[in-house]
């Protein structure tokens, strides 16, 4: 088999797309048996792009693995490319694959059609344009096309194609592919999908993949891949108002000061009036700087450099913008949130929010409702789960420039990251800014913190006490209260019992709750702190992600994690509350260390042994530390 | 000029990577960029020297050094690096070399491991960086093309391709604790093909062992070994015999296949290229030692 074609074709379709139709990003759906890889793996080798050794490794990798009918390579094994996937015989994670012809270069993002795979089939969505989706002739349309097609929808792609696989198993009847064709259409209207295009193929066979072959003469439409070269990609971005998120402050020496970055839409050209957000600087463009040559214009997609005219403090997250037509700068917004953690999201849980190029803290403050992507309903719910979809309001911790989603993907879109482990735990898609914060201003009080310190004489602090329920905490906490009030010092403590007697009485033990009783604690020893007392906090607190949140509330000085750190089989013997009883009983389904889970500090601020020492000098430890500290 | 109508594929691409190398710098605190001198490295260097000018590209260049790479190729590094001003750190595994470690006796999995893998692992960490930006292609090869632009190392260089970050939009996230790692290849999205275009519209240096001429070499397991260095162990009735080759990937020439062409100019090149029949990996002696065998060093901490 010779895998290229003549030298003359082959040059004109190298140098056609340099110059041509530019390049496309298309993403292919489909389930496990639609033949999504098949279909790939036929474009590739009718459009002559396998090697020759390519082709041999498919031959081995056929007869090892492979699916198909002797003597029939299967192509579909081309595209998995883990081993683990070829074992199991599905595709865990999105492949790219890359493609030319004379008149367009095309970069597939094929994703795994399962549906605990809704997190892959977004991330490839994201960069996409259009989107291949497969069905099988003989099954029509399932489920997972509309929740397909609705994904693809929600992270914004607008062309789709619907190729109706398999006709040679249903003897390439037209009927069949009509009421599919129609049936889609429909659905496709329903969700706003307006650019739909429908083939009947055989990927097997290459029936419409490529060339039109002879076996459906009723079909007059284009082919697939002539679809794919041809079909018109709505640019709109360069037609939308200028954005460019500033990356990197470029400054060589005192004589030069620009700003990179990627032009998300519209166009920039020296002399054009913009607005630096979130500030509200105006200033005029004075280069479009690249390597070589300053640009006459700029547009959406290119990566410059620019400086301005007028002095101005520009940083990293900010945003260059169109002075009249200006993205919105707010501190809250709502949502769609696709969750791709492996721990479920919480509400009130703080997390890192990048958009744009900004990177700020932030927290989901309600989740409205979440979508159950095979029937579009809208359902109550506490929490998200993986692949989850739910509608939220975000609150970040200071302002930030945005567009909706829909204007712009690239500053409407964002991700949520895990504070703690650093993944990347969710995207969002921004639908509008909530304005209700827009009308509550901080209010600057002449009296301050260190003011109110100072009459009292001491070092405002939180002092943290975490441990399992009968590690001690209260008991040592009480004490040490006690000390501190002998040496005169203006005290309060928060013991987790007490405060859910009254604040957090409305709240109970599931993880979400948890997560809320423990900001409104934080929140409380905050307050406290401002008025100038040792708080001394007294809870099982049992997650880190909250415990960090406490601590960025206060000043870094003013926060002292204490870890009461007393084995469980312990805290369990003493049960001073009848709780572990409850709980091995089966009583009491939420008890931390038994029915949920318990985050031990990775770096506390002091430890103490729980089991090891009497309470009194566990309490003498810790005023030794706050000794040591300058706190007392 | 910019125009809607006329932006080609090489235009995306590089606007890409230079914004891949920008967040590089923007989120870590001492990136690398790993330079192999080879045709990619060749694109690599050119595309950050364009994402930071006027400013140099604000990361030193590393290049791991097994001692058996071709001799041509460190001489047109140190040119480069001159002539550019950048700067370079080269690094070799000693302990690798006192021990007699070599292409020959060891075989190349073992020699790979040793003089390339654990060398660059020691270098990582005796410089403590927290990014490496590297010209590996989805396209080269199959568990590539499920690599991330930014792909996390563990803090002892692991990858785990089951549980890699999700990676949405333009959104990069780079952030690690210490030790932790990120490996990043801005050219992820890129063929062959496109690299040989792109080095020829911009005019960009490459090494001349990627053009045709007379070499003496050895015919070895249907690959064209280059006779660099009196170091070349002959089988028994092996000779070198000149012909003319040229090469379509580089790295330590015993382990480098050349291959047999009369292209002496960059169009030529681009010619061949485009009707080859086999994969430019083919002329990688290592890949082929084990089925799956890049996925498993990759794991390892390969780049």
């Amino acid at each position: 088999m010779h895998a290229a074609g003549s030298t003359g074709a082959v040059m004109e379709r190298a140098f056609g797309s340099a110059t041509g139709g530019g390049l496309l990003r298309l993403l292919t759906c489909g389930s496990v048996d639609d033949g999504k890889s098949t279909l790939l793996g036929r474009l590739l080798f009718d459009c002559r792009l396998l090697y020759e050794d390519q082709l041999a490794a498919l031959t081995s990798d056929t007869s090892r693995y492979g699916t198909t009918a002797a003597g029939e390579l299967d192509l579909a094994l081309l595209f998995d490319g883990l081993e683990a996937e070829r074992e199991q015989g599905i595709t865990i994670d999105i492949a790219y694959r890359y493609f030319s012809t004379a008149r367009r270069s095309f970069i597939v993002a094929d994703a795994p059609g399962h549906e605990q795979y809704t997190r892959n089939m977004a991330t490839a969505a994201s960069t996409a344009e259009l989107a291949v989706l497969l069905v099988d002739a003989r099954k029509g349309l399932l489920t997972q096309t509309l929740r397909h097609s609705y994904i693809a929808t929600l992270m914004g792609i607008r062309h789709v194609v619907l190729a109706v696989n398999k006709m040679d198993l249903v003897d390439w009847d037209r009927a069949a592919f009509d009421a599919i064709a129609a049936g889609y259409r429909k659905f496709a209207a329903d969700i706003g999908l307006v650019d739909v295009t429908c083939v009947p193929i055989s990927a097997l066979r290459g029936d419409n993949v490529a060339a039109a072959g002879a076996s459906m003469p009723w079909y007059t439409g284009p082919t697939l891949l002539s679809h794919l070269e041809s079909v018109e990609i709505a640019r709109e971005r360069e037609a939308k108002p200028f954005r460019l998120p500033v990356q990197w402050v470029n400054r060589p020496d005192q004589h030069f000061r620009g700003y990179s970055g990627t032009v998300a839409s519209g166009t920039v050209k020296p002399g054009d009036r913009v607005v630096v957000l979130p500030s509200g600087q105006i200033t005029q463009i004075a280069r479009v700087v690249t390597m070589g040559k300053d640009l006459e214009c700029a547009g959406a997609g290119d990566a410059v450099t620019l400086t301005v005219r007028s002095d101005l403090d520009i940083a990293r997250g900010d945003v260059i913008a169109a002075e009249n037509s200006r993205p919105v700068v707010a501190e809250q917004f709502a949502a769609h949130v696709i969750w791709m953690g492996d721990e479920p999201m919480l509400p009130g849980r703080s997390y890192l929010i990048a958009c744009g190029t900004a990177l700020v803290r932030g927290q989901v403050t309600e989740l409205k409702y979440q979508i159950n992507v095979n029937t579009l309903e809208h359902l109550a719910a506490k929490h998200l789960d993986l692949n989850e979809i739910g509608f939220c309001n975000i609150a970040l911790d200071r302002p930030i420039p945005f567009d909706p989603y829909s204007e712009n993907r690239d500053t409407g879109g964002f991700i949520l990251i895990d504070r703690v482990s650093n993944a990347t735990v969710a995207c969002g898609m921004i639908a509008f800014p909530l304005r209700r914060a827009t009308n509550i201003h901080w209010q600057a009080l002449k009296i301050e913190k260190s003011a109110r310190a100072a009459l009292k004489q001491q070092k405002p602090c939180v002092l943290w006490f975490t441990g399992l329920s009968g590690a001690g905490k209260s008991t040592v906490a009480d004490l040490l209260e006690q000390m501190l009030h002998r040496l005169g010092r203006h005290t309060v403590l928060l013991d987790g019992d007490n405060v859910r007697h009254g604040l957090n009485r409305d709240l109970g033990f599931t993880d979400e709750d948890r997560v809320e009783n423990i900001r409104r604690v934080a929140e409380v020893a905050k307050l406290m702190v401002e008025a100038g007392l040792i708080v001394l906090v007294s809870f099982i607190s049992p997650f880190r992600s909250e415990r960090r949140v406490a601590r960025d509330l206060v000043g870094p000085d003013e926060f002292v994690e204490i870890y009461v750190d007393t084995p469980l089989d312990i805290c369990e013997a003493r049960d001073p509350k009848g709780l572990y009883k409850l709980a091995r009983s089966g009583k009491l389904p939420n008890l931390t260390g038994i029915g949920s889970p318990y985050e031990p500090p990775e770096r506390a601020d002091i430890v103490l042994a729980g089991a090891s020492e009497p309470a009194a000098q566990l309490a003498e430890k810790i005023l030794d530390v706050l000794k040591q500290k300058s706190i007392i | 000029m910019w125009s809607a109508n006329q932006r080609s594929h090489l235009v995306e691409l590089e606007a890409e990577s230079i914004h891949i190398m920008r967040e590089v710098t923007a989120q870590f605190t001492k990136p690398v960029l790993l330079y192999s001198i080879g045709k990619d490295s060749s694109v690599l260097l050119h595309l950050a020297i364009k994402a930071f000018w006027p400013s140099k590209p604000p990361f030193p260049l590393l290049h791991v050094d097994t001692t058996w790479k071709f001799k041509e190729m460190i001489a047109f590094r140190d040119r480069r690096v001159a002539e550019l001003g950048l700067d370079l750190i080269v690094h070799t595994n000693h302990d690798g070399l006192q021990s007699g470690i070599n292409p020959f006796t060891h075989g190349s999995a073992v020699y790979t491991d040793v003089m390339k893998t654990e060398a660059l692992k020691q270098a990582l960490d005796k410089y403590e960086f927290d990014a490496a930006i590297g010209g590996a292609r989805r396209d080269e090869e199959k568990s590539r093309a499920k690599e991330r632009v930014f792909s996390f190392r563990s803090a002892t260089h692991r990858w785990d391709p089951r549980n890699q970050r999700p990676e949405l939009w333009k959104l990069y996230n780079g952030r690690v604790q210490n030790g932790e790692s990120v490996r990043v290849f801005p050219l992820s999205n890129w063929t062959e093909l496109d690299v040989w275009q792109y080095i020829m519209s911009e005019n960009i240096p490459i090494v001349p062992l990627y053009f045709a001429k007379p070499r003496p070499v050895v015919e070895r397991n249907g690959c064209l070994i280059m006779v660099d260095d009196e170091r070349m162990r002959f089988h028994p009735g092996e000779k070198a015999e000149t012909r003319w080759v040229r090469f379509r990937t580089l790295g330590c020439y015993p382990l480098t296949g050349g291959i047999e062409s009369r292209a002496q100019t960059l169009s030529e090149i681009l010619r061949e290229t485009m009707t080859a029949s086999t994969s430019e990996r083919r002329s990688r002696v290592i890949d082929h030692d084990q089925d799956a065998s890049m996925e498993r060093k990759k794991q390892a901490g390969y780049f």
